[in-house]
């Protein structure tokens, strides 16, 4: 049976792994490198890097990370953050990403979804959607881009819905509304997602219990769980997680 | 020492790194006289099979004729689609038909890629799997499956709503629709005896 995910995120900036609250307020959480081999030796099923500055000067640093990862972790990681070409993607691929993930790059030109996968097939091409409630619509969520920085009109499940189409092989979904808070996922975000795709959800933002990662899963239908803030800094271990969830009967790889 | 084939495509470092890892020479290449020399080949693939199969070009003739000399070959992921016949990934392509039967797609009904660790079971004793007991999970990312003609040929399924072949033999001839190149430790130990096959061989 395939197993549920467990997928320590990394977001780096400058060369270091920072976690914050809500997008927003910066806490250092060590070395890329070291810490992804860590999470690698304790358990984890996959990794996720994401570049939060996305500069020119960045991109280089993230592809130079992406090779010294690579040499030192052997289970599949995705890199994410501020790549717009087909080029960008085939560099880190052939860097040693395992999957790589578009988001603002794809809301300004959904073909570069399809370009993408009919290349380097769906199952590298993953759709970074952050989320975050809409106030004039009840029950729905809007696409925010440029880091979460600008709200645009689209609506998270159609977009979703689209990307599949498109050629997506996995999304990458995280509530901006929880990110960072550690009081639980958006369930509500993550079921009205993985009822409508049939493609993998990545369910991110607001992990603070174990209970939360089993909500996610078991509430809101999602494939895999994304963490930061309670594993970085050492609230709890992969092999913990992973033994709570396989005693409350979800299929993990232990 | 064995040969990478470098065919401009997706992710073929890991290997590289994975083979690295385990103390055993490795080269990454597109030369073909430097493919005729190793001890054995890996044919990686990240990439949707036509484009690999265009990227592959003339080096699809050097590594039939090295498999059938009787060097060790390994397909990983779209790399092993491609020992087979055909592929309808994207329109219908042609592949290597080192091993009988067709590429298709994962049927509808469940999510799709099969994405993330699956429990891979196989008979105890077969080569590929030395040391690993029955059953292993490995790491699995794929919307197509290759479904062997030859019964034989299937040395190892895994469960997803349907079996899916997870790994191949006939003769030299291997070919893991995972990647053992990012499934930790099981992985790195189906690379190890991959490359122990190599030596034994030569």
């Amino acid at each position: 049976m395939l197993t549920r995910r467990i997928i320590p995120c990394l977001d780096v900036k400058d060369n270091r792994v920072v976690k914050g609250v809500n997008f927003l307020n910066l806490r250092d959480a060590g070395d890329p490198v070291e810490l992804g081999a860590r999470y690698s030796d304790e358990g984890a099923d996959e990794l996720v890097f994401l570049d939060i500055t996305a500069t020119i000067r960045s991109r280089k640093t993230i592809v130079d990370l992406v090779r010294k990862v690579a040499e030192n972790v052997f289970i599949p990681f995705t890199v994410g953050g501020g790549i717009r070409t087909v080029e960008q993607i085939d560099e880190l691929l052939r860097s040693g990403a395992e999957k790589v993930s578009v988001n603002t790059a794809a809301v300004d030109n959904p073909d570069l979804l399809a370009e993408a996968a009919q290349r380097f097939g769906n199952q590298c091409v993953v759709l970074a959607i952050d989320a975050r409630k809409s106030k004039e619509r009840k029950g729905h969520w809007q696409v925010c881009v440029k880091a979460g920085s600008e709200p645009t009109d689209i609506d998270v499940v159609e977009w979703a819905v689209q990307a599949e189409k498109l050629g997506a092989g996995e999304i990458l979904l995280t509530s901006m509304d929880a990110d960072g808070t550690k009081a639980g996922y958006d369930n509500e975000l993550n079921k009205a997602v993985t009822e409508a795709v049939n493609i993998p959800v990545i369910a991110s933002g607001g992990a603070g219990t174990l209970e939360h990662l089993y909500d996610a899963i078991i509430d809101g239908g999602a494939d895999a769980v994304l963490m930061a803030s309670i594993t970085h800094f050492g609230n709890y271990g992969i092999r913990q997680i992973k033994e709570h969830l396989r005693d409350r009967g979800v299929p993990v790889n232990l | 020492m064995i040969a990478v084939i470098d065919y401009n495509i997706g992710n073929v470092k890991s290997v590289c790194n994975a083979f690295r890892h385990i103390g055993c020479k490795v080269v990454l290449s597109k030369d073909k006289q430097v493919i005729r020399s190793a001890s054995g080949l890996i044919l990686p693939g990240v990439a949707a099979f036509g484009y690999a199969v265009n990227a592959l070009g003339s080096l699809a003739d050097v590594i039939k004729e090295v498999a059938l000399q009787g060097k060790p070959l390994l397909g990983i992921c779209v790399g092993y689609q491609m020992l087979f016949e055909t592929s309808s990934e994207y329109g219908l392509h042609k592949g290597l038909g080192l091993i009988s039967g067709n590429v298709v797609a994962i049927p509808q009904g469940r999510v799709v890629p099969h994405m993330g660790w699956n429990l891979v079971k196989f008979p105890q004793g077969m080569d590929l799997f030395k040391g690993l007991g029955d059953e292993k999970h490995f790491y699995f990312a794929h919307s197509f499956h290759a479904e062997p003609k030859d019964d034989e040929a299937k040395i190892a399924y895994t469960e997803y709503g349907l079996d899916i072949v997870a790994s191949v033999q006939k003769a030299n001839i291997y070919g893991t629709q995972f990647h053992p190149e990012k499934s930790s430790r099981a992985g790195l130990q189906v690379l190890q005896n991959f490359y122990n096959i190599c030596k034994r061989v030569s």
